[in-house]
C-alpha cells in the first residue's frame, strides 16, 4: 500500500518506520506469493475474463441482446446451438450468447456499485468506531448488530421494496447488506492492531493518536477488508440472482440479467434445459472466480502463513 | 559413538552388554514438494545406557529435537525420510508396526516437551490427560486411575491434588503445567525419559525447581534420561555424558567433566564462552559466536561450522572431519583444529 | 454461565428496541401503504383514509409505536392484511415448517460436512481433499434457487423419486399437534405420514443445506489441519494413545470449536436461503411468507415477522455461545 510512500513530516522514528514497512511489506509479500498460487491464477483468469467480457460486450457480442427474431420461434420449440447462434435462441428468439455477454455488464455493474457503496459506508462506520472507541463505538456496533440480526436477503428485499423496482434499488439493497459486514470487520481488525506491540511502540515514542491510527493501524487493518471485498463481489452476483428470481430487479424484461434469465427458464426446463445451463454456468464461473481470488488473497495476506 | 568405539567405551558408567537405546547412523531429511530437501539430522550415533543421563546440546535448528522425534516415530510420514537404525532394548523402533510402537511410547519411553501450555490439550482436564495414559498402558479402572493420578501429582509437588485433577491447563501456572507433564511422563515408570527443552519456556527460579524435580525422580526410579537443551548450564548439573550437535551432526561428545574442563571443539568452546559467569573478573567481555546457525555449509563440502569459526583453515573444507577420540577414549571430537589449552574460555 | 446468559439476554433488549423502531419506520416509509394492497383498483382517497384510520395509521408515528409495543409486550402482533388472521397465529403456523427445513438442512450439512472436512484435512492433496474443495466451491457458487430447480428437475420431475413440492401429499389428511410434520406423524402414530413428510423435506433440505455444507467442510478441514500440528496432539502421540483416541479425543474435540461458531453464524444465512428454497418448493414456511408480505405491504406481518426472526437469530446465537462455553473451558472461565 501507499503508507510507505507517504513522506513523513516528522523525523522518522524507528517504530514509525517499521510500522510503515510492515504494511508495505505485507502487500509486496502477498503479491509475490499470489503469483505462485494456482488458486490465485485460476481466480484471476476467471475474473479477468469476466471483466473483459463485460467491458467489451458491445464489440464482441454477435447480436443485439434485445433484438427479437421470431422467425424460428414457436411455442415449445427452442432452436438450439447453431452456426449463426452459438448458444441458440431464447424463448423470445433473442441470441443467447449475446444476452450472456451483455449480462456480464449487469453483474459487474451491480457488483462494483454495491461493493463500493457498502464498503464506503461500512468502512467509514468501522473506522470511526475503531478510531474513537467508547460510546461512539458502542452506538455504531449496536446498529451493526441490529442490521446483522435481520436475514440478509430479507434486508435486501426490504430495501428493494422501499426503493421500488429499479436496477439501482438492487445495488443499494446489496450495498446495505455489505455495510455491517465491512464495519464490523474493519473495527475488529483495527482493535487488534491498536493493541499490538508496534502501535504501542509508536505511541510511546510520542506519535500522536490520530497519526498512529491513520498511518499505521488503518493500512495494517485493511488486509481482511481486501479479502472481504473480493468475496463480496461473489456474494453480490449470487444475491442479485436471488433478488431477480423473486422479481426484484430491473423492471425492463429485455434487460439480460443472468439471475432473471435463469429464473425465467423454470417454466420450460424440460424442453430447453440448455437455456438454464448457460446463465447458470455464467453465474457459477464468475462467482467462483471472485471466490478463488478472495481465498488466495486471504492466504497471501495472512501473516500467520508468511514464511 | 562411531563404529570405531564400542558402546561400552562410549558410555561411561555402563557395565556390559547392549545399551538401552542405541541409535546408529540416523539420518532425517525433510523434503516437501517444490522446496529444497533439508537434511536435519545427518548420521547420528548415540547410546543411552539404562539409568544414565545423557545431554544433547545445540542451537535451535541443530537437529537435536528432530533426533528424538524421529526415533519415536513422531515426525509423521509426509515429506520425511528417515534412515539408519534405532534400537530400544533390542527392539527396532524404526521398523516397528504402528500399534506396537504406540504400546512402547508413553509406557517404556516417555517424553516431555518445551512449551507446557501448548503441549497440554486445552479442552481436557489435567486429570483426564493423566488418567488416559494409566488406563491405556496400565489397564487401571477409571477410579483406580484417578487415585493414582492424584498421587502422581503429589509426587511432582502439586498439592491439593484431588481438586487439581479437575483443573484445565489454562488454570495452572507454567511451572505447574510442566509438573503435570512430568507426572504424565512418569505415570508408567518408563525406562527412558526424553526431555526436550523442559525448562526453556519457564522462569529461571521455576526452571531450577523443575530440573531438581527431574533429577530426583530420575534417580529414584532408575529412569534413563535424555535431556535436550541449548543451555550448557542445564546439562552441567544433570548429565553423565554430553553430546554437542551442530547442523545435524555430533561435533563433540564426552563425559561431563572432561567436556567442561577441556572443551576441544571451537563451537563447544564458543558456547561456554558466551555464557556469563560469576567466577570471572568483571570487565572480561563475553565472546559470542559470530553469525547465526543459518550460516552453515553442507557437511559434504566440509565442516558445517567453518563459516562461523575463528580457527578455520583451508583443510576444513575437504569433506566432513571424522569423529575421533582425543585424549580420553570416551571424548570424541569432529574438528581439524581443536582449541589449544591456552585459548579455552573455561 | 448463568450470569453470562443473563447478561447476554439483557444486552439483547436495546438491540431489539432499536430494531423495532427501525422496522416500524421502515414499514411506514414503504411506497404504497396497506390501502393500495387492500383496495387495488378501487382505491379512492376516502376509502384509503378509512383503511388508514382502521389500522391506526392516521395517528402520529410515536403514538402508533407506543401502542404497538404495548401490544407486542402482550404477544399481540396485530392482524395480517393478507389473510385477516392474527400475525402470531400465522407465524405459529409457518415457523415450524422453516424450523423443520432449516434443521434438516443443517443436519445434512453437519453429517456430510464434518467427516468430509476431517478426511480432507488429514490427507491434504488426496483425491478426496481435491474433490471436496471443488465440490465446496461449486456449492457456494450455485445460486440456491438454481440448485433447487436442478434437484427438483432431476429427482422429482425426471426420475420421480421424490415429490416436487409442498410439505405433504395433498391426499393425506393428518393431524398436526406440533406443526412439525415429521414429528406429528410419529406422535400420532401415523408413520406413513411421517415418511411422506420426510420425503418432502429431502430436496429442499439439500438445496438449503449446500452452502452451509460447503462452509462447514472448509472450516473443518482448516481446523483439522491446524489441530494436527498442535503440540498437544504430539503429546498424545508421545503418550502412546491409540489412533482412534488421538483422533476423537484430541484432534476432533479441538477442531470442532470453530465449527460450532460457524453453525451459529449460519442461522441467519439459512433464514435467507429459506426464502428462496421455500419459494422454489412451495414449502409454505416463514421465509416465503415474509417475502410475500413485503410485496403486498402487509405491514403487521413485516413488523412482527422481522422482530420474531431477529429474536430467533439472536437466541440461536446465544445458545451457540453458551454451548461453546461447555466445550471450550477457556471461554467458560472468562
Amino acid at each position: 500500500m501507499s503508507a510507505a510512500a507517504v513522506p513523513s513530516p516528522i523525523p522518522s522514528t524507528p517504530a514509525a518506520g517499521s510500522g510503515e514497512e510492515a504494511a508495505g511489506g505485507l502487500y509486496r509479500d502477498a503479491f509475490r506469493r499470489l503469483r505462485r498460487s494456482p488458486t490465485a491464477i485460476v481466480g484471476a483468469v476467471l475474473v479477468s475474463a469476466f471483466v473483459l467480457i463485460a467491458v467489451l460486450a458491445p464489440w464482441i457480442a454477435p447480436y443485439d441482446p434485445t433484438a427479437v427474431d421470431l422467425t424460428d420461434i414457436r411455442p415449445g420449440v427452442f432452436p438450439g446451438p447453431s452456426a449463426e447462434h452459438l448458444l441458440g435462441l431464447d424463448q423470445l428468439g433473442r441470441d443467447e450468447l449475446s444476452r450472456i455477454i451483455y449480462g456480464a455488464r449487469y453483474s459487474l455493474l451491480i457488483g462494483v456499485v454495491s461493493l463500493s457503496l457498502g464498503a464506503i459506508v461500512g468502512l467509514s462506520l468501522g473506522l470511526v468506531a475503531g478510531a474513537f472507541g467508547g460510546w461512539v463505538d458502542g452506538l455504531i456496533m449496536r446498529l451493526v448488530d441490529i442490521m446483522l440480526a435481520i436475514p440478509s436477503l430479507l434486508l435486501a428485499i426490504g430495501v428493494a421494496a422501499l426503493l421500488g423496482p429499479r436496477l439501482i434499488s438492487v445495488m443499494i439493497a446489496i450495498a446495505v447488506v455489505n455495510v455491517p459486514i465491512f464495519a464490523r470487520l474493519l473495527r475488529g481488525s483495527m482493535l487488534a492492531q491498536r493493541r499490538s506491540d508496534y502501535a504501542l511502540a509508536a505511541r510511546s515514542l510520542g506519535v500522536s493518536r490520530s497519526r498512529v491510527v491513520l498511518q499505521h493501524v488503518f493500512p495494517n487493518s485493511l488486509a481482511p477488508v481486501i479479502v472481504q471485498g473480493t468475496l463480496a463481489l461473489a456474494t453480490a452476483i449470487i444475491e442479485a440472482a436471488g433478488l431477480a428470481f423473486l422479481g426484484l430487479g430491473s423492471p425492463d424484461p429485455a434487460v439480460p440479467e443472468w439471475g432473471r434469465m435463469l429464473a425465467e427458464t423454470q417454466s420450460f426446463l424440460a424442453s430447453a434445459p440448455l437455456l438454464a445451463l448457460w446463465p447458470g454456468l455464467a453465474i457459477v464461473l464468475s462467482v467462483m472466480g471472485f471466490y478463488l481470488l478472495g481465498e488466495a488473497l486471504r492466504e497471501a495476506l495472512d501473516p500467520k502463513l508468511r514464511r | 559413538m562411531t563404529t570405531a568405539t564400542t558402546p561400552r567405551d562410549a558410555v561411561p558408567g555402563q557395565l556390559a552388554g547392549e545399551p538401552l537405546l542405541k541409535v546408529r547412523d540416523l539420518t532425517v531429511t525433510f523434503a516437501s514438494r517444490g522446496r529444497r530437501a533439508v537434511r536435519a539430522v545427518d548420521g547420528i550415533d548415540l547410546d543411552v545406557a539404562a539409568g544414565s543421563t545423557v545431554g544433547i546440546v545445540g542451537e535451535s535448528g541443530s537437529g537435536k529435537s528432530v533426533t528424538s522425534l524421529a526415533a519415536l516415530g513422531l515426525l509423521g510420514k509426509r515429506g520425511v525420510q528417515i534412515s539408519g537404525s534405532v534400537h530400544f532394548d533390542g527392539a527396532d523402533l524404526l521398523n516397528m508396526p504402528d500399534d506396537e510402537l504406540r504400546a512402547v511410547r508413553g509406557k517404556e519411553i516417555a517424553m516431555i516437551f518445551q512449551d507446557p501450555m501448548s503441549s497440554l490439550n486445552p479442552v481436557l482436564t489435567i486429570g483426564r490427560q493423566i488418567t488416559e495414559i494409566l488406563v491405556r498402558h496400565r489397564g487401571l479402572s477409571k477410579q483406580e486411575a484417578r487415585d493414582e493420578a492424584a498421587s502422581l501429582l503429589q509426587s511432582v509437588g502439586i498439592g491439593d491434588s484431588v481438586r487439581r485433577l479437575r483443573s484445565f491447563p489454562h488454570q495452572l501456572s507454567g511451572g505447574m503445567r510442566q509438573r503435570v507433564m512430568i507426572a504424565m511422563a512418569l505415570a508408567c515408570a518408563p525406562r527412558l525419559l526424553i526431555a526436550d527443552e523442559p525448562t526453556t519456556a519457564l522462569d529461571v527460579t521455576i526452571s531450577a525447581q523443575i530440573l531438581e524435580l527431574l533429577r530426583t525422580l530420575v534417580a529414584e526410579t532408575q529412569t534413563a534420561l535424555v535431556l535436550i537443551t541449548h543451555d550448557l548450564g542445564v546439562v552441567a548439573g544433570l548429565c553423565d555424558t554430553v553430546h554437542v550437535m551442530y547442523s545435524g551432526r555430533i561435533v563433540e561428545s564426552a563425559p561431563r567433566r572432561p567436556l567442561f574442563a577441556a572443551p576441544e571443539h571451537p563451537y563447544t568452546n564458543g558456547l561456554l564462552a558466551s555464557v556469563p559467569r560469576l567466577d570471572q573478573p568483571r570487565g572480561i567481555p563475553l565472546l559470542p559466536i559470530p553469525g547465526s546457525p543459518s550460516d552453515t555449509l553442507p557437511w559434504a563440502q566440509g565442516c558445517a561450522f567453518s563459516p562461523r569459526c575463528t580457527r578455520r583453515e583451508d583443510d576444513c573444507l575437504g569433506g566432513p572431519p571424522p569423529l575421533a577420540p582425543v585424549g580420553h577414549p570416551a571424548h570424541l571430537l569432529r574438528c581439524m583444529h581443536p582449541v589449544p589449552t591456552g585459548e579455552r574460555r573455561v | 454461565m448463568l450470569k453470562f446468559a443473563v447478561r447476554r439476554l439483557l444486552l439483547l433488549v436495546p438491540i431489539l428496541l432499536g430494531l423495532s423502531i427501525l422496522v416500524f419506520l421502515f414499514v411506514r416509509a414503504l411506497p404504497g401503504g396497506p390501502e393500495t394492497a387492500l383496495l387495488g383498483e378501487r382505491l379512492t382517497p376516502e376509502r384509503a383514509a378509512a383503511v388508514r384510520a382502521a389500522y391506526g395509521l392516521d395517528r402520529p408515528v410515536h403514538e402508533q409505536y407506543v401502542s404497538y409495543m404495548g401490544k407486542v409486550a402482550r404477544f399481540d402482533l396485530g392482524v395480517s392484511i393478507q389473510t385477516q388472521r392474527p400475525v402470531s397465529e400465522e407465524i405459529g403456523r409457518r415457523f415450524p415448517a422453516t424450523v423443520e427445513l432449516a434443521t434438516m438442512a443443517m443436519l445434512f450439512a453437519l453429517v456430510v460436512g464434518i467427516p468430509l472436512g476431517f478426511v480432507a484435512g488429514r490427507r491434504p492433496g488426496s483425491w478426496i481433499d481435491n474433490a471436496s474443495t471443488v465440490g465446496s466451491l461449486l456449492g457456494i457458487a450455485i445460486p440456491v434457487f438454481a440448485l433447487g430447480f436442478l434437484l427438483k428437475y432431476l429427482f422429482a420431475v425426471r426420475l420421480g423419486w421424490l415429490p416436487t413440492d409442498g410439505r405433504q401429499d395433498v391426499t393425506l389428511t393428518t393431524e398436526h399437534p406440533t406443526g412439525f410434520f415429521v414429528l406429528d406423524g410419529v406422535l400420532t402414530g401415523d408413520l406413513p405420514a411421517a415418511w411422506d413428510a420426510l420425503k418432502h423435506l429431502v430436496l429442499p433440505a439439500i438445496a438449503l443445506g449446500t452452502i452451509p455444507l460447503a462452509i462447514i467442510t472448509r472450516i473443518t478441514r482448516a481446523a483439522v489441519q491446524e489441530t494436527i500440528n498442535e503440540d498437544f496432539v504430539r503429546t498424545a502421540e508421545a503418550k502412546g494413545m491409540t489412533k482412534s483416541i488421538v483422533t476423537r479425543r484430541h484432534i476432533l474435540r479441538n477442531a470442532m470449536l470453530p465449527v460450532v461458531t460457524i453453525v451459529g453464524l449460519q442461522t441467519g444465512l439459512l433464514l435467507s436461503g429459506a426464502i428462496l428454497t421455500e419459494t422454489v418448493f412451495a414449502f409454505g414456511g416463514m421465509g416465503s411468507f415474509m417475502a410475500s408480505a413485503l410485496f403486498s405491504r402487509d405491514f403487521p406481518v413485516i413488523q412482527g415477522g422481522i422482530l420474531f426472526l431477529a429474536v430467533v437469530f439472536v437466541v440461536v446465537n446465544l445458545i451457540v455461545d453458551i454451548s461453546y462455553g461447555f466445550i471450550d473451558p477457556r471461554v467458560r472461565a472468562s
